[in-house]
């Protein structure tokens, strides 16, 4: 039961062949027997998660469930929900317990699903290895010695290991794709505005959107149809229609024309993961896509681009953890500031404190012009070169990482962490949807192909990658451990 | 770009963030590289260029000026680390 997808499972709650009860003790017994090893889960929701099921169950059998009804799910624990821990990874908000419900929540809530718990990240989704998490490293179910990626490492690694038939995540510079590409799992960045982000705790509000990590591309569309649409809660969510995003799954790519952009491909690709994606791009060509190479010039700046935009926006969002309110706060304060001071440098870790401080910087008088507004600058002409492409193409491909996963302390230092999100970052800064897809494994480690679609063109972009995975079956690879 | 330990201390008080005096000289090696990573940004002149704020270049939506939330004061409060009769407590601040 736990290897099948969402589209699946749905199925089998539907003609009976279990129920969303079996199937959610099912997954709370994998948790309880399986991640003492992999640490992808910072809180298990046991009581609550039995109690929806069996009302699920009982939906069920008056035939008034939908599609998504007693299925299990986990939420990246940076999505607020009332009752139940969310510690966003930090021991800020360690014992945080939030009075009110995300909208993702809400919605998924509503929509009869069952929360098995919330998933491991790094601290306030800063990170792409998920070692910034207060609640320790998580690993990656191919190879224990590896990280899962992150920020949304619990909820990629939960799903590869199937201890979750499907969970959220959020991408900031990647923080959805990576992991996904890491874990050998499907994950959907949508389109900056068309999720919610009501109660997802805020880190680079001008980047930050919510999405989803499963099995299948198929999945993906399932839950984005509850997911997606507009919130009068969240003043930066788009007025823009909704689409079934099921129900374009099946249309054909012949005559599909593919962007390749040539520095997608450049120095810095190790070679079989290049071999790997050439070998997907040659699958698209054989159901009949066009593939148009073109150029994306201004790719090597969205690393540096990125270092500015969200630091700076970080030290504002993070100025709210204060000590007073909520959170954490220092033993014996001498005084007001030593109260701010300490509350917030204990309260912290590291990466943290650095993106901060680099933020505090840039913003700071004298500095304004030459990082922040210059930053701002770049990112509309890195903006600019993803409209030119989208005149040509339907859509761009690429790889979703320069490697594969990297050992556990391998990236210590914080610059050639950053630059392990070279081929996401830029998606972020433009606010296009993307979607990372398992395409191979090299030694047992999986390897990510990232499509880039236009605005609000998520359903183009599950379509294509739901296309490739009809015809081959990296998407149904489980790790040997956790068959 | 270099910063100093007198940099990284500034900016540690306007962040109001206690940074221990053993690890500065690591944050001052961190973040100089990152600023170095930074620093290729000025490889492009954009004197030309329009800055963008937001990705979707949105206006701000606005609302009728009307009550939407009620009052969950003890709700919210129940969350602080310290409080009294419905304030948050925090040490003296004027003698």
């Amino acid at each position: 039961m736990h290897k099948k997808t969402v589209a699946e499972l749905s199925a089998g709650l539907k003609a009976k062949e279990f129920s969303s009860e079996e199937l959610t003790q099912v997954f709370l017994q994998r948790i309880a027997d399986l991640d003492k090893e992999l640490n992808t889960y910072i809180t298990v929701t046991e009581e609550q998660a039995i109690y929806q099921a069996k009302k699920a169950d009982k939906k069920i059998a008056e035939n008034t469930a939908g599609t998504l009804t007693g299925i299990p799910l986990a939420q990246k624990d940076i999505f607020c929900t009332q009752g139940v821990k969310t510690t966003c990874g930090s021991k800020m908000l360690e014992n945080f317990v939030a009075p009110y419900d995300a909208t993702t929540v809400t919605q998924f809530n509503n929509a009869g699903m069952v929360l098995l718990g919330k998933t491991n990240m790094d601290e306030f989704a800063m990170g792409s290895s998920n070692e910034s998490s207060y609640f320790g490293a998580v690993s990656n179910p191919w190879d224990l010695a590896t990280v899962p990626g992150g920020s949304s490492g619990g909820s990629a690694a939960a799903v590869a290991a199937c201890l979750a038939p499907v969970a959220t995540g959020t991408d900031t510079g990647g923080s959805i794709r990576q992991p996904a590409a890491f874990c050998g799992i499907t994950g959907l960045k949508p389109t900056y505005g068309r999720v919610s982000r009501y109660g997802m705790i805020a880190f680079a509000s001008s980047l930050d959107q919510g999405g989803i990590m499963a099995r299948s591309a198929e999945d993906c569309a399932m839950l984005l149809n509850t997911m997606a649409g507009f919130d009068e809660k969240d003043s930066t969510s788009a007025k823009i229609a909704t689409e079934n995003y099921s129900q374009s799954l099946h249309s054909k790519v012949e005559g599909l024309k593919i962007g390749l952009p040539q520095e997608y491909f450049a120095e810095g690709l190790d070679a079989q993961v290049g071999q790997c994606i050439e070998a997907a791009i040659k699958e698209y060509e054989k159901m009949g896509a066009k593939i148009i190479e073109l150029s994306l010039e201004n790719t090597s700046l969205a690393v540096p681009t990125y270092y500015i935009v969200a630091p700076a926006e970080c030290s504002s969002n993070l100025s709210r953890f204060d000590g007073v309110r909520y959170g954490y706060r220092c033993q014996d304060p001498k005084d007001l500031t030593d109260l701010y001071l300490r509350s917030r440098g204990e309260g912290f870790g590291d990466e943290v404190k650095r993106r901060i401080l680099i933020g505090t910087y840039a913003l700071s008088a004298g500095y304004y012009d030459a990082y922040y507004l210059k930053a701002q600058k770049l990112r509309q002409l890195i903006s600019n070169d993803f409209t030119q492409a989208f005149k040509q193409v339907d859509v761009l491909i690429g790889p979703t990482t320069p490697d594969v996963a990297f050992k556990k302390g391998e990236k210590s230092d914080p610059v050639s962490m950053y630059l392990s999100d070279i081929y996401t970052i830029a998606v972020n800064l433009a606010g296009l949807p993307a979607i990372s897809i398992p395409v191979g494994r090299i030694k047992n480690k999986p390897v990510g192909l990232q499509l880039i679609g236009n605005y609000f063109n998520e359903a183009k972009l599950l379509n294509i990658a739901h296309q490739y995975q009809t015809i081959t079956d990296w998407h149904r690879g489980i790790p040997e451990k956790f068959q | 770009m270099s910063l100093t330990e007198d940099d990284v201390k500034k900016i540690a008080y306007l962040s109001r963030l206690q940074i221990t005096e053993q690890a500065i000289p690591e944050y001052v090696e961190n973040l100089s590289s990152i600023f170095d990573l930074v620093d290729q940004m000025n490889a492009v002149d954009t004197s030309h260029v329009e800055t963008m704020a937001h990705p979707l270049h949105m206006i701000q939506r606005l609302r009728e000026d009307v009550v939407t939330e009620s009052n969950q004061r003890d709700i919210f409060q129940r969350h602080a680390p310290e409080t009294e009769a419905g304030l948050y407590l925090v040490p003296k601040v004027i003698e």
